[in-house]
């Protein structure tokens, strides 16, 4: 049987709001997501309030918790004393919509703003190789599970709304070194853009990204200060200056430089990217419909049960030997079985 | 199909909550810690730099990393190893040349920066505590876009940190040979902590490795940013451990120089 705890909860809207004092029952095991829950399901149903997954994973319950950003589902309630008041409050920094609910779209913009992945000319996709060691630095950054905590406690847009324009926030400041530390990614100007038109500069290193990222990214140590040298090599250091110059590795290494940098297609934070639709690099496809237009609800109903044959349904098996497109190994046939593109 | 909430209009308020803060911790006391240990140090570093005198043992040949190189014609014979080319103005302290740089190294070290925006300059406080300015900038622009000079005041460490391990060893010559105290326990100790500050340096770290994109085309720095970056991990500890370590060191070596109590000999 659990205990009645007293909790203050802000209620409202962009018209006005205030916190509200409830007392909930607290079991134990609970985190503050499921005194939510209890709350609507007891005592105030149109309790607004975003939530997904209450593992940790998909970054929707963020929320401030006694003035600290938090996820609802990872703060447990045992963490609080029995008798302690838990404050709980939207997200300052975004516009209220409802409740706990804030419209987060300034991420959203900023992301597109960002400009995507760009793989080197003539590699496919399939035929991106790396390795681990060159790859393992912007994993760390793909960890991010967008709750948005960061851009939020960032004290650059949450004491100075008039810097949102300019600065994009800790979330992008790991996507831009994800990107410019990537093995295979061929843009070159990955470090203006973050110090031209992300607004780098306006980060002062106070660390609070990091401490508030339920994933534990080292977001200052690993992604903004290691961009921040990057800037650096380009635009203060002496003696990389020195060494370009004695060695005119700017006419050696053309990647030194932005010259060969492809067309960006950004034109960087100013806004221009809100309203514009969401867009992704991969072609639409087609929906996965039968001859007669319908698709397949399950498997069992599928002509041929089971997955569909690489060969495609027409063939007969086994394949006539002329017709096999790659060269089997065994012993004794590679003098004169077909070759690996003979037909 | 997919429908999309009906979002409010642009320009909208963020959520009316009266306090500035809902903070419950105590969020001060990091801030607070940070101010008055900074704050004692400068002090105590200031007073010492400018006081001119007991910064040099003859017998054991300590010289206290305040004042190293002593360069000004005020230096105490056997101090001065690198000449003496400035004149003995009490403004101008002993290691003039040296001092400065140190300072901007700590100045615009990425762990300082966090403490001091933090604690003296409130900018912010603490994580959600508001910010105690009406507007800002970053490092955007002057004065503290010249923060990105790090890099050069890193640099000039690790010549400085040079020239204090050739303190450290030279103590060992006391007298007409060699010679071991408690004194060189601290002066070593003073020399490896500064090395471990100065090499966990964000722009350290940068340089051995981290601009990199192909850690698998250079295995050496790939190594070399791999011992770093477990040094870096401790920037902050090593910050404070050398502000420590230099001042007791400088304490010592003050001690000693004035008669306060006799150095702890070991050997010679």
């Amino acid at each position: 049987m659990g205990t009645k705890r007293h909790f203050r909860v802000w209620r409202g809207d962009e018209s006005g709001g205030d916190i509200q004092d409830y007392d909930v029952e607290v079991n134990d095991g609970e985190v503050v997501l499921d005194i939510i829950h209890r709350l609507q399901a007891t005592q105030t149903p149109d309790l607004a309030c975003r939530w997904n997954c209450k593992a940790g994973k998909c970054g929707s319950c963020s929320m401030e918790i006694n003035g600290k950003p938090k996820l609802g589902c990872m703060t447990r309630m045992s963490t609080f004393e029995e008798d302690e008041t838990v404050t709980i409050t939207p997200l300052r920094t975004f516009p209220i919509i409802r409740d706990l609910v804030t419209d987060v779209t300034f991420n959203y913009e900023k992301a597109r703003e960002t400009p995507a992945f760009a793989p080197p000319a003539g590699v496919a996709p399939g035929q991106y190789r790396m390795k681990q060691v060159d790859v393992e630095r912007s994993q760390e950054f793909r960890k991010c599970i967008e709750c948005f905590l960061c851009q939020n406690t960032c004290h650059v847009v949450r004491d100075h709304e008039e810097n949102k324009a300019a600065f994009s926030g800790p979330r992008y400041f790991i996507r831009a070194a994800e990107l410019d530390m990537h093995p295979l990614d061929a843009r070159t100007d990955r470090k203006d853009y973050a110090q031209a038109e992300q607004g780098l500069g306006f980060c002062n290193i106070t660390k609070c990204c990091t401490e508030v990222c339920p994933e534990h990214i080292k977001i200052t140590d690993n992604a903004i200060i290691p961009m921040k040298e990057r800037v650096v090599d380009r635009r203060y250091d002496p003696l990389v200056w020195l060494g370009r110059k004695i060695f005119r590795r700017d006419q050696l290494d053309g990647s030194a430089h932005g010259d060969s940098m492809a067309p960006s297609t950004s034109v960087g934070v100013t806004g221009v990217a809100a309203g514009t639709p969401f867009s992704s690099a991969r072609p639409s496809e087609a929906a996965p419909v039968r001859d007669d237009g319908r698709m397949d609800v399950a498997e069992l109903a599928l002509p041929q049960q089971g997955g569909p044959s690489p060969f495609g349904d027409d063939q007969e098996l086994p394949l006539p030997p002329g017709e096999i497109v790659y060269n089997h190994p065994a012993p004794g046939k590679d003098d004169t079985g077909p070759k690996g593109d003979a037909h | 199909m997919t429908t999309t909430a009906t979002k409010p209009d642009a320009g909208r308020s963020r959520a009316a909550i009266a306090a500035k803060t809902l903070r419950t911790d105590r969020w001060w006391f990091p801030p607070l810690i940070t101010f008055v240990g900074l704050a004692a140090w400068v002090t105590y570093a200031t007073v010492r730099v400018f006081m001119h005198k007991w910064y040099y043992v003859d017998d054991y040949h300590y010289l206290t990393p305040f004042y190293s190189p002593c360069i000004t014609d005020r230096c105490v014979e056997g101090s001065a190893e690198f000449g003496t080319p400035l004149p003995s103005f009490w403004l101008i302290p002993e290691a003039a040349f040296t001092l400065p740089f140190l300072l901007l190294f700590r100045l615009t070290c990425y762990y300082y920066r966090k403490a001091y925006y933090r604690a003296f300059w409130l900018s912010p406080p603490a994580c959600a505590v508001p910010d105690a300015h009406q507007k800002y900038s970053g490092e955007t622009r002057f004065p503290l876009i010249f923060q990105n000079i790090h890099r050069y005041a890193f640099y000039a460490a690790g010549i400085i940190s040079l020239i204090n391990t050739w303190d450290a060893i030279r103590a060992f010559h006391s007298g007409d040979g060699f010679g071991f105290g408690l004194g060189n326990i601290v002066l070593v100790g003073n020399v490896v902590m500064l090395w471990l500050y100065t090499l966990s340096c964000h722009s350290c770290r940068h340089i051995a490795g981290g601009r990199l994109k192909h850690f698998s085309a250079h295995p050496v720095r790939y190594r070399f940013w791999t011992f770093v970056s477990k040094l870096n991990t401790r920037h902050m500890l090593l910050a404070w451990i050398t502000l420590g370590t230099l001042a007791l060191t400088d304490f010592y070596v003050m001690a000693v120089a004035a008669d306060w109590f006799p150095d702890l000999r070991f050997v010679g």
